[in-house]
């Protein structure tokens, strides 16, 4: 097995680790908050459950850039790419960056929106419409770093 | 990441807020017919329990116990609440001192409290047990004690408990790692100051009196403030007046009771900003003490009521509502 190859796998398994560590923590500590509201008001459930799950994306675009990977990589395909040089694994893992850290860090900030705007949801339940687009504004840098990731992935050229 | 231990607690008391008495439901209850409406009202709202009936008393305990209750089940160190007791602890060491030194007083005089009741202080004090008391109590229980005996002078004795509960709150605040406890005893301590320079100065207490019963605060400096007492009421509210406490100066020229109120209100101010704080234990200590002012204005408008008290003089003895 050739380094490049081990390069493009360790990119790939960052995606899914670090993107997936910020999400389950963001979404562990925006269900505290979201308990702590429907122990007092279970009427409230739904729209704090909508709230709780939003820092649970990054995670998902991890795994996606992890899926396109493996598959680009040939280790999906069942035909992995052992003589992938240094440069073009580095490329690769340099590739899978973007949603490893912005994932991670996204999630960490749009788990402490949710949680404030899980507050906004247990004094004002009217609101809901706007509590729940201020943790929507985090995901848009997870989103772009989602795209550089893809973009990325799917255009390094093989040999 | 500490600010994120207490998002669960946080959570309830957001709901929890929502059932505080505001400043309209003040309102309203101060424009009731008589003590009977407003308990009408307070149960209305929810307040009280089963057991609790009409009796004012009942009420307003099933009130407390109702919110010491919610901290337990909130799972808050104890050792938060402890700092917040320390004004109760240090009143039932007076209450104690002076009912075994002139025999009055009685259970009334004395706070409840689950571990420094009027029965274990006056242990302590007859015994001399002064170990069995929180560290920061010892020296003064031993000098307030003595100063009684050979003095019999309660108001000495007064100023020794008094000072050493405000120097133990200025120790907290400046060693506390939760910045709501900071601030609240910061200000309870400035406010208690002015407080006892207001006493001091409408009562022609000298300088050096004043110095020992004024506790070092970071608002402003105690030394100058002793000596504006000193001076007299004039002198002090201007003092006030030119230190950042405009609003005292003016309070103490409408009437004792606008003063009072005013170092209600100062101290809510200071946990205020916790409604909009969605981290840390601030809004739930915040909540703690807005639920301690909701009843203590309640006993005054039931109080008031009892009395047949206008509404306008009701008025001017309550304190804003946290929300």
């Amino acid at each position: 097995m050739s380094i490049g190859l081990v390069l493009a796998l360790v990119g790939a398994v960052c995606a899914t680790v670090f993107a997936g560590i910020g999400s389950a923590w963001g979404v562990g500590i925006a269900g505290q908050a979201a308990a702590g509201v429907v122990t007092e008001d279970p009427e409230q459930f739904a729209k704090v459950l909508l709230l709780q799950l939003l820092p649970g994306t990054q995670g998902i675009y991890g795994l996606l850039v992890t899926f396109i990977t493996l598959s680009r990589i040939g280790i999906l395909g069942g035909s992995p790419q052992t003589n992938m040089d240094f440069h073009t694994g580095l490329m690769f893992f340099f590739a899978c960056m973007p949603i490893a850290v912005v994932g991670l860090i996204s999630a960490y900030h749009q788990a402490k929106t949710s949680i404030a705007s899980i507050g906004i949801v247990a004094k004002r339940p009217d609101q809901f419409g706007k509590a729940m687009l201020f943790p929507a504004m985090v995901e848009t840098y997870a989103i772009l770093s989602l795209l550089t990731s893809i973009l990325a992935v799917t255009n390094i050229p093989l040999s | 990441m500490g600010d994120l231990n207490y998002v669960y607690a946080v959570g309830r008391i957001r709901v929890k807020e929502k059932s505080l008495l505001s400043d309209s439901d003040i309102g309203q209850m101060i424009g009731l017919k008589d003590e009977a409406a407003v308990i009408s009202y307070l149960q209305d709202k929810g307040w009280g329990s089963q057991d609790s009936g009409k009796d004012p008393d009942r009420i307003l305990s099933a009130e407390e116990a109702k919110a010491w209750g919610l901290m337990v089940e909130l799972g808050i160190a104890p050792s938060v609440f402890e700092v917040l007791s320390y004004p109760h602890l240090y009143h039932n060491l007076k209450a104690g001192i002076k009912e075994i030194c002139t025999g009055g007083g009685g259970s009334r005089a004395f706070y409840k409290d689950e571990k420094y009741g009027r029965d274990e202080m006056l242990r302590i004090l007859k015994e001399k047990d002064y170990d069995a008391l929180p560290e920061h109590m010892r020296a003064a229980a031993k000098k307030a004690y003595g100063i009684m005996l050979e003095t019999k002078d309660g108001q000495l004795c007064d100023v020794a408990v008094d000072r050493a509960c405000l120097d133990a709150m200025e120790h907290v605040s400046r060693t506390t790692k939760h910045e709501i406890i900071r601030d609240y005893e910061e200000s309870t301590v400035a406010v208690t100051d002015i407080k006892i320079a207001v006493r001091g100065a409408a009562t022609g207490k000298s300088q050096n009196f004043l110095k020992e019963a004024l506790a070092p605060c970071r608002s402003f400096d105690v030394g100058a403030l002793a000596l504006s007492a000193a001076g007299g009421p004039e002198v002090l509210r201007d003092f006030l007046s030119t230190h950042e406490f405009p609003e005292a100066a003016e309070a103490l020229r409408t009437s004792p009771s606008a003063f009072e109120r005013w170092c209600d209100n100062r101290v809510i101010e200071t946990i205020r900003p916790q409604k909009t704080n969605p981290f840390s234990l601030g809004p739930v200590v915040a909540y703690y003490l807005a639920r301690e002012n909701e009843i203590k204005t309640v006993r005054i408008i039931l109080t008031a009521k009892a009395n047949g008290f206008t509404e306008e003089a009701i008025r001017e003895r309550t304190r804003e509502m946290y929300v």
